[in-house]
């Protein structure tokens, strides 16, 4: 494991299991009269956002102020980038400022990978084209384990968890992400999508594929709803969204076909009425809502192992 | 997160201050053989002694132990605070509140070594504020815990009174903190370590004083 996270990829077990079990420890932290530890004061975390975000920014501007380190917010609109500056040229003034880590998004697969090679701080990928989004697929485990993992969660992977994926894959960087972690941490993961929507070489992947939805629904502990992303789709996928919705969409007639103890998850933003029905992602089974609050305190868990020790074991 | 270290190994089985001993390897197999050849300082009937010594000592000061919380800091403290409530609990017939206090993200000694595993924090549930918190550590050393623990009670309530009981107080204060209760006073020298067993951790009751490798 390196100094920084880049992909699920990059996580052993034993790092992942770490992380879920040292958020676990600081979700007690949010319920007292003080939520901030004085752990990376003096630091300084850079949010370098390329591309829109609510929740993945703010919640890390939390997390990182929750352990009382420096934010600086950073986004492209409003910034130099609009002048044309280069990713290279904008990291290297945020390294001159003194930045100990940089969160990045940004709209291209591997710019987070990129951005590593040019500054001496920790990179945190908060998502990069459609690669890679680690720290959800670690705030998702978090709350798989939180919700289905029993009693004794503390050391525990998510041994035997069935996870059903849903919708546009292919541009999922949230999809891709979790295959990885998910199947790290022992969770059997079943993908399924339109076959247009499947990427590419899907085979290599540690899961499996099925195109139909209602029966694996019967069959599972997790179904993890995607976002159809419009904006990065350059072709027609599918016909219409009417379509989309009555073969892949999760509605209240779909939902009655889970197992009585399976939770259905959704990454944000939602596209209600398309992927996901309203009365869906209202209902108690969703976790929609405790995904956004587990998400401050596992990126408060990855900022403290990545920035709070000596850095490299000797 | 170079640092992970699998979550369930024993941790610190050689402790100065509750882990903050400068440059004793934790995972050194050598240092363990060391230390596991050291001579015995306290035998499991004497640390019961000094425990039931220690439970008697706080019903003393504290008037019998009205409004005292016991918090153990990890990772050997925990199970002493709660010998320590079951003691006091049978000799006063009431039960006292028991919880554990992680100072991991207090310390002053984070950027010096690879970032560690969270311990446990419970605190019981009427909280702290207005209590008398005792609290309880195998060690004290150089006082670096103790302090980290202070801060970290700071964040979670304001405590009437604050007190310290040890196992074992060892010397070689870096820091103006001293014990309200102490097992044994043992006076070392640094190159001596002081390792506590306990049966909960370590399988055995026993404290012991070996010359530290290198």
């Amino acid at each position: 494991m390196k100094r920084h996270l880049i992909s699920a990829a990059d996580l052993s077990r034993s790092d992942a299991v770490l992380i879920l079990d040292t958020a676990a420890e600081l979700a007690s932290v949010a319920g007292r009269p003080i939520r901030k530890l004085p752990t990376l004061r003096g630091m300084t975390v850079v949010n370098l956002f390329y591309e829109d975000s609510t929740r993945t920014r703010t919640s890390f501007e939390a997390a990182a102020k929750r352990l009382s380190a420096d934010v600086i917010n950073f986004s492209a609109k409003g910034s130099s980038v609009a002048k044309g500056e280069s990713l290279k040229d904008t990291a290297l003034t945020l390294e001159a400022m003194g930045a100990d880590a940089v969160v990045i998004r940004h709209g291209a697969s591997g710019a987070a990978h990129r951005l590593a090679g040019w500054v001496t701080g920790s990179v945190l990928n908060a998502g990069d084209g459609t690669h890679e989004h680690p720290t959800q697929a670690l705030l998702d485990a978090f709350t798989m384990r939180q919700r289905l993992g029993g009693v004794a969660q503390r050391g525990n992977g998510l041994d035997g968890l069935r996870v059903t994926i849903v919708g546009d894959v292919l541009h999922s960087r949230v999809a891709r992400s979790n295959v990885l972690l998910l199947a790290v941490l022992g969770a059997e993961v079943m993908l399924v999508a339109p076959p247009t929507l499947m990427p590419y070489a899907v085979d290599t992947w540690p899961c499996k594929v099925s195109y139909d939805l209602d029966a694996e629904l019967r069959k599972t502990d997790v179904v993890m709803m995607l976002r159809v992303q419009q904006e990065r789709m350059s072709a027609a996928y599918f016909p219409t969204v009417r379509e989309y919705r009555r073969r892949y969409g999760l509605d209240a007639g779909r939902m009655a076909l889970l197992p009585d103890h399976a939770i259905v998850m959704h990454p944000g933003p939602m596209n209600r009425g398309v992927e996901i029905a309203a009365e869906v992602a209202d209902s108690p089974r969703s976790t929609i809502v405790a995904q956004v609050s587990n998400g401050v305190i596992v990126r408060m868990a990855v900022l403290y192992l990545l920035l709070g020790g000596a850095g490299e074991e000797a | 997160m170079c640092a992970m270290r699998p979550e369930h190994e024993p941790k610190r089985a050689v402790s100065g201050p509750s882990g903050d001993q400068e440059a004793v390897g934790e995972d050194s197999a050598l240092e363990r053989a060391e230390a596991s050849a050291g001579k015995t300082v306290l035998t499991p009937e004497e640390i019961r002694r000094a425990l039931s010594r220690i439970a008697h000592e706080i019903l003393e000061r504290t008037h019998g132990g009205e409004g005292v919380v016991l918090l153990g800091i990890p990772t050997r403290g925990v199970p002493l605070a709660r010998r320590l409530a079951a003691r006091i609990g049978e000799f006063e017939g009431a039960p006292v509140p028991c919880g554990s206090l992680d100072v991991t993200m207090h310390r002053d000694d984070l950027r010096l070594r690879p970032a560690r595993a969270l311990q446990r924090t419970e605190v019981p549930p009427d909280g702290v504020d207005g209590k008398t918190v005792v609290l309880v550590d195998d060690v004290l050393f150089s006082g670096r815990t103790v302090r980290a623990a202070l801060d970290a009670l700071n964040d979670l309530g304001r405590p009437r009174a604050v007190q310290l009981a040890v196992l074992v107080d060892r010397g070689h204060r870096e820091l103006p903190i001293r014990a309200d209760y102490v097992g044994k006073n043992l006076p070392t020298s640094y190159r001596e370590m002081v390792r506590v067993l306990l049966t909960e951790t370590d399988g055995e009751d026993s404290v012991l004083l070996g010359e530290r490798a290198r």
